[in-house]
């Protein structure tokens, strides 16, 4: 049995809280400049050139990417041979969200209860999505959720014969509708099967991802997620909504098993800011 | 593409000129206002009372900043949706909003309200904060403090890029 402490998790908290804020995963970054190399429209590409120089101010003088640094979002894999100690993982967790947000000089943006909405002032609590898997291991993920994107962001019951058209419908729909709320051009995390909640926290999930992650996904999902984002793009929102054929970066797929009388459907919709970052402790 | 450098607060003249499209470059003052602003100043209106400040002619921005670092004078700076403040917004430019700068599209009673009161939107490139952190030039909260970063800001901008998303005859760059 191996030992974690929470001190150690709330360490590691915070440091993920500052990197995501601050850097774009490379995979991003570089998907963002092929897009504007290829851009036609002249506000579209002069939207991404402004992207791109954003970046790269973010990281020199440290000020965050986007001033909605988001509500925490963690996947955590913990090993079902790890014994945490000295505290509880929740309140580790938030202790390391709290810090990061305020020495990190992040926005917070959590209000405490829906309707009364006043502001927590540390952007806790978190949202965690914790799975056991086998071993030793502790791996967390965060990614840090603009409301931009995810409040254009749906689930659609589909019926099992709606398809494979059905769904790629439903997805660019969902992405049209987005439209310059989402910030484009737009991430989108798309999941398959399972149930109600399912298919959302896969979507969300498969923000993730990275490209040859979904090698492991079934073949019709590699096509399906090609052919969204070739058809996204054609519809002319463009980057920041203003015209132009980059709308869509990339596009991941999870699926899952369901059942014999359902098709759900999750698309979480992000912004070109997919900020995410990972440790192993 | 055309370019266009204006000042803030606009006149009629200037707000005239402008079509849908055009790429401007802002210089002068402009105030922070977003969700939770929105509404006190709507309720406040609503009872007939004062506002905290006096928004006659004034350039409204929809951001919420993160917090500035020592020795800057604001941090990340983007926009955000402009949607959610529609509900609001018809009564807030018959007060004497003139010009709004934010993310996305507004509803036919925006519009139409925009229209009436001769009025111009504006759009920031959404994701964009760090950047156009940069053409602010000050920054001092005016009016509800206790909001945070939802507060009433008012900031000197110097060319402060943004793009006529609806004019003042409603024309619209995301139809
Ligand atoms: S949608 Fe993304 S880029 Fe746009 S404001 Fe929200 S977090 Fe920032």
């Amino acid at each position: 049995m191996r030992e974690i402490t929470c001190k150690k998790i709330t360490a590691a908290v915070k440091e993920l809280c500052i990197e995501a804020a601050y850097y774009l995963p490379e995979d991003m970054k570089e998907s963002l400049r092929r897009m504007e190399e290829n851009e036609e429209h002249a506000l579209g590409k002069k939207v991404l050139g402004d992207l791109l120089k954003n970046l790269e101010i973010a990281e020199k003088d440290m000020i965050p990417i986007c001033q909605d640094t988001g509500m925490a979002v963690f996947f955590i894999e913990l090993g079902q041979d790890v014994h945490i100690t000295g505290g509880d993982l929740e309140e580790a967790v938030n202790r390391g969200v709290a810090e990061g947000y305020n020495e990190g000089y992040l926005r917070k943006s959590v209000v405490k209860d829906p309707l009364e909405r006043e502001n927590t002032k540390d952007n806790t609590p978190a949202i965690i999505h914790l799975k056991m898997v086998p071993g030793e291991g502790f791996k967390i993920t965060l990614a840090p959720k603009g409301f931009g994107s995810e409040n254009m962001s749906r689930v659609i019951m589909l019926k099992p014969a709606d398809g494979y058209e059905g769904i790629k419908k439903a997805v660019v729909d969902t992405i049209i509708s987005a439209g310059a709320n989402a910030c484009p051009p737009m991430f989108v995390g798309v999941g398959i099967g399972g149930d109600f909640e399912l298919c959302a926290l896969m979507a969300k999930h498969a923000l993730t991802l990275e490209e040859q992650d979904m090698e492991h996904a079934p073949e019709y999902a590699r096509r399906l997620a090609e052919e969204i984002k070739e058809e996204a793009n054609r519809s002319g929102i463009g980057p920041a909504g203003l015209g132009g054929g980059s709308t869509v970066t990339g596009v991941r797929i999870e699926t899952y098993p369901t059942h014999i009388a359902g098709l759900p459907v999750g698309v979480n919709i992000c912004c070109h800011a997919n900020r995410h970052a990972s440790k192993e402790i | 593409m055309k370019t266009l450098n204006i000042n803030s607060p606009l006149t009629d003249e200037q707000i005239e000129e402008l079509s849908c499209g055009d790429y401007v470059l802002i210089t002068g003052t402009i105030y922070s206002a977003r969700d939770a602003a929105h509404k006190r100043m709507y309720e406040a209106l609503e009872k007939g009372e004062e506002l905290p400040f006096d928004i006659k002619g004034i350039t409204v921005y929809y951001m919420g900043p993160t917090p500035p670092r020592p020795g800057n004078v604001i941090g990340s700076a983007g926009p955000t949706t402009s949607g959610r403040m529609d509900k609001y917004t018809p009564l807030l430019l018959s007060r004497g909003i003139k010009a709004m700068i934010g993310k996305g599209k507004r509803s036919e009673k925006v519009t139409e309200a925009m229209i009436e009161n001769h009025c111009v939107y504006m759009a920031a490139v959404g994701g964009a904060g760090a950047l156009l952190s940069k053409s602010i030039t000050s920054s001092e909260v005016i009016a509800y403090d206790d909001l945070g970063t939802e507060a009433v800001r008012r900031m000197e901008v110097k060319d402060f890029p943004a793009v006529v998303a609806i004019d003042c005859r409603g024309n619209c760059i995301y139809k």
